[in-house]
């Protein structure tokens, strides 16, 4: 199969199934509202903390959307098919996952003035927190993609895959994070930013090929 | 060249639970009676003749349990990585057995590194548990351990349990550095290793002696339950074959029974 047409398959899955996209998307927002609502009304601890619940939160709705990122293909067939005729798996699990980015990471950092806006952060800190979104989110999607590969065989697997791949995702948040608060007192957060692109790259070294492998048991080739 | 022909073989014999079984019953008993002489010794020196240290007094004592469980749990990690890539590599059936042995036992470890934490810390920090980057990253390690417990428990086909939670053992493993070293920058209260492989330890040798022996005493003990654990595993799962049920119903009491 040829890398367009798989690209240009899942990028239409994708568009149609606009719930599977929208609703994490919603998701997010609702959880602000959440943290704005449940936080003391002064504005400074509002700032202090929303750094870590930015992240906190792109964590949640990550994992949430990697749910559903293997688990209609699997039950459908389509999988199957796919690691059975495709040249090269590796490659058409890599678009999956590119996909599933362009659908969660890469739409939280176009959507980031306004999540940074209704965190109460600084407007200084919006150009610097969506490039962060943009060298922290790859690493979710490739670390998450293998415990949604080793899932995809359960009904219920959400529980079991926050279990396995939260604990993976922890060092974007931490590094996320102290980025996010630092960028807010004025201090330089490129060191952290390279961290977070440094995890990336990590994650695409192990992630796609733990995720070929992981696909490999759920369907017992 | 006849070495690395031994070699071979005996990578090969390892590969069968049965000669595995076979040979692993002079380990328990090595293993067992190192760990009891090494962590009796340890725990009376560390315990009672040790000194006391000069600025937290007696309580610095829990250290003679508190290290020894610390590191032993990460190491059992580690060794379900390799026993992970060994089953994906070999397909070897006596390295599933291993990591569903270490599940537990490193369950435990971790368990006691993190209680013994929360004791030692509540004279010295005046808490019983800080969200400092030792104390997390051993926390995420005890998640690491349960997720891939219940993943197995998840999963019915004995085959594919096997795989998947060798996979997930090995991207834990390649992880641990980067969550241990990530959260250690991000907020650190705990001391730093007193000992190193490296560096001369900071403490005088009457105190890091018996640690030492502790540390020692732990992993023996780690090797007698993990291989104990395994054998066990091995006759379960072995249970329907004739040597099984000749090793635990000998052969006269059949011929007795007629």
């Amino acid at each position: 199969m040829n890398i367009t047409v798989l690209f240009l398959r899942e990028w239409r899955v994708l568009i149609r199934n606009r719930a599977a996209m929208i609703n994490p998307i919603v998701f997010m927002f609702l959880a602000v509202m959440l943290f704005a609502v449940g936080s003391p009304l002064q504005d400074n601890t509002r700032a202090l903390y929303g750094g870590a619940v930015l992240w906190l939160i792109v964590l949640l709705t990550n994992m949430l959307s990697l749910d559903s990122l293997f688990r209609r293909d699997f039950d459908n067939g389509t999988l199957e098919q796919m690691m059975v005729t495709a040249d090269v798996p590796l490659l058409a699990v890599l678009v999956k996952i590119i996909v599933q980015w362009l659908g969660t990471g890469f739409l939280m950092v176009l959507l980031s003035p306004l999540l940074c806006l209704f965190l109460g952060l600084p407007g200084t800190a919006i150009a610097k927190t969506a490039l962060l979104l943009l060298a922290g989110t790859p690493a979710l999607s490739l670390l998450g993609a293998v415990g949604a590969a080793m899932t995809v065989g359960f009904a219920r697997g959400g529980v079991l895959l926050g279990l396995l791949v939260l604990p993976l995702f922890l060092p974007v948040l931490v590094f996320g994070a102290s980025a996010v608060s630092s960028e807010v007192a004025g201090i330089s957060a490129n060191a952290q930013l390279y961290w977070l692109a440094f995890m990336s790259m990590v994650a695409l070294l192990i992630g796609p090929f733990a995720t070929t492998a992981g696909l490999k048991i759920s369907l017992q080739l | 060249m006849a070495l690395k022909q031994t070699l071979k073989e005996l990578w090969h014999k390892l590969g069968s639970p049965r000669w595995f079984y076979q040979i692993s019953g002079p380990w328990v008993t090595g293993f067992g009676v190192l760990a009891v002489l090494l962590l009796g010794v340890g725990i009376i020196w560390g315990l009672a003749f040790a000194p006391p240290d000069y600025q937290q007094g007696n309580s610095f004592r829990i250290m003679y349990v508190h290290v020894p469980a610390a590191m032993v749990a990460q190491s059992v990690y580690i060794s379900m990585g390799i026993a992970g890539l060994v089953l994906f590599v070999w397909r070897m059936k006596v390295a599933d057995i291993a990591i569903a042995a270490c599940l537990p036992f490193g369950i435990m470890l971790t368990s006691l590194a993190l209680f013994s934490g929360g004791v030692w810390g509540r004279p010295t920090w005046g808490t019983w548990w800080e969200w400092d980057g030792r104390t997390v990253s051993t926390l995420v390690l005890l998640f690491l351990y349960i997720g891939i417990f219940a993943l197995r428990e998840a999963i019915l086909d004995s085959q594919m349990r096997a795989r998947a939670s060798a996979l997930v053992a090995m991207v834990g493993t390649i992880n641990i550095p980067i969550i241990k070293y990530s959260v250690e920058w991000w907020n650190t209260l705990h001391q730093p290793a007193s000992i190193t492989l490296t560096a001369k330890p900071t403490m005088p040798a009457e105190m890091w002696l018996p640690l030492l022996v502790m540390v020692l005493g732990m992993y023996c003990f780690a090797g007698h339950n993990i291989i104990t654990r395994m054998r066990l595993e091995i006759l379960r799962r072995e249970s329907g074959t004739r040597w099984v049920r000749d090793l635990v119903l000998p052969e006269s009491t059949l011929k007795g029974s007629g």
